[in-house]
């Protein structure tokens, strides 16, 4: 119990820390934390009915999000040539308390939905909702398409993090088709930014949208 | 008479100015020196008391009032603030909303004084001081409200009475996030480093020191003073949060006692090893500050 409020409090304080930062890297290596703190989840969560499943999926989890997408985001940013500063359409003091308030939000409409009793701890469906917030706000809020994946993993998170503590008996297969369908996102938007970069000398989405046919 | 309930406030007027002491000898440590005496901030006070003060003619009776103001509404403060098992001097439902009004008419009168000089510098001081706080008020009101929620009480004596011990056991997260918090707060309405430099003269960095620069003699003793009691009060909300309580009354007030002087420790440590952040920069420190006791607010509701 204690341990898993502590993992959810982390998830909580990376989301702030993504909305408030202004470094590319600094991002990348915080969703790589993020993502490594949520693969201990299903194994802490469950810790009473511990099988093989859970294990897998927590080594699983950890290897793609902690290892495999940040070598990839590091790797695209280094062949796209970005530079280290995220250029935000709102402001990084604003976003944290757009964070601030969309945690409120989140609480709120947790008092509102039906959520089981044996889940693992109260704070979890907020703090899903939350991430899930803040995932969105990173992609409409930032100019760059790598941003953009961050947001998306982000959101992603969220999901996982409800998923894993409501859903205890959620069958192996889907979980490990979810975390293949982000790898293979994650994978084809690493691509995308090599390629817009190599079309346009820059992968600032804001310029993108002028084009016209 | 009993004279309990006048001991948290004897030993808040007679022990804050220890604290710039404290933290000065611990800068002094880090950089191998050997550092001012640890009563250096009496003597100031002292030397400063003995002499006149010079006034501008450009100044009316507002630059005069705003130190005596500031230090009466830092005094007002000091004895709302409970230490170890010793309640207040005064406590009633809702005290730690005036706690939170009394350091703003303190810091309005300073800012008041600073600007009837009508020097720019002072101006720009004063800006900056009223631009930094509008943004560690909330953080400060958020912190508090949050701590009444997990103490289920309104006032500071029983608030900081109760918390800890059981509640570290079932929600110690929150009262993490709301320490960080509060120490952020501290650092900014202390001007101390990361968000102010007390030691630089230069007007790139100035917030506070700027404000008082006019200011001499008696009138700035008072400030200094009022700086001293400002601190103690920040340091003992937060080690009131923090420190189990044995239940005895004499260890309780000593550990309080040197629980504070531990937040001075860790404020020169601080300073020590970090650089003043750019003026930019602390606002988004300030308002991460006001996120983290949002959110030690809404984890405590849930």
């Amino acid at each position: 119990m204690l341990t898993t409020n502590l993992i959810l409090v982390l998830v909580l304080l990376t989301n702030l820390k993504l909305l408030g930062s202004s470094r590319l890297g600094a991002s990348i290596r915080v969703v790589a934390a993020q993502g490594m703190v949520l693969g201990l989840l299903p194994i802490l969560a469950h810790w009473h009915e511990l099988s093989l499943h859970f294990a897998l999926l927590a080594v699983g989890t950890i290897a793609i999000k902690g290892v495999v997408f940040p070598w990839f985001l590091f790797r695209a940013i280094r062949e796209a040539d970005i530079g280290r500063e995220i250029e935000p359409y709102v402001g990084y003091a604003a976003s944290l308390a757009t964070g601030a308030v969309a945690l409120g939000v989140s609480f709120w409409v947790c008092t509102k939905l039906p959520i089981p009793e044996n889940i693992a701890s109260p704070w979890l469906a907020p703090v899903s909702f939350f991430s899930i917030f803040a995932g969105l706000f990173l992609i409409v809020s930032r100019k760059r398409a790598v941003n953009q994946v961050l947001g998306f993993l982000v959101l992603e998170n969220g999901i996982y993090t409800f998923g894993v503590g409501v859903a205890a008996r959620t069958p192996f297969l889907v979980e490990v088709g979810v975390l293949l369908d982000v790898f293979v996102a994650v994978f084809v938007m690493g691509i995308t930014i090599f390629h817009i970069n190599r079309e346009f000398d820059h992968i600032n989405t804001a310029r993108l949208s002028v084009l016209k046919d | 008479m009993n004279a309990t309930p006048f001991i948290p406030l004897l030993l808040a007027l007679g022990l804050s100015p220890l604290l710039f002491g404290v933290i000065n000898r611990t800068k002094a440590f880090f950089a191998g020196r050997r550092g001012p005496p640890l009563l250096q901030t009496y003597f100031d006070l002292w030397k400063l008391l003995q002499k006149g003060a010079v006034y501008s003619r450009t100044t009316t009776w507002l630059f005069r009032a705003g130190p005596i103001l500031g230090l009466a509404a830092a005094l007002t403060a000091a004895m709302l603030m409970p230490l170890g098992h010793f309640p207040a001097l005064i406590a009633f439902p809702g005290d730690f909303l005036l706690l939170a009004g009394l350091l703003g008419v303190m810091r309005f009168f300073t800012v008041v004084a600073a600007l009837d000089t009508g020097s720019s510098f002072e101006g720009m001081g004063a800006s900056r001081e009223v631009f930094f706080s509008a943004l560690a008020e909330p953080a400060l009101l958020v912190a508090l409200v949050a701590l009444a929620r997990q103490a289920d009480n309104l006032s500071l004596s029983t608030m900081l009475g109760v918390v800890s011990g059981a509640h570290w056991q079932h929600s110690g997260p929150v009262l993490v996030l709301l320490v960080i918090a509060l120490m952020i707060v501290l650092l900014a309405e202390n001007a101390r480093i990361p968000v102010d430099d007390p030691n630089t003269h230069l007007e790139l960095t100035m917030i506070h020191e700027v404000m008082v620069l006019d200011h001499g003699g008696p009138d700035l003793a008072f400030i200094l003073y009022g700086a001293g009691l400002k601190l103690w009060l920040f340091a003992a909300l937060i080690v009131g949060m923090v420190l189990p309580k044995t239940g005895n009354v004499w260890p309780d007030l000593g550990l309080a006692l040197g629980g504070i002087l531990v937040v001075a420790v860790m404020v020169g440590v601080i300073e020590s090893i970090m650089a003043r952040l750019r003026l930019v920069i602390v606002p988004q420190l300030l308002v991460g500050a006001g996120a983290l006791a949002a959110v030690a607010f809404l984890l405590g509701l849930a």
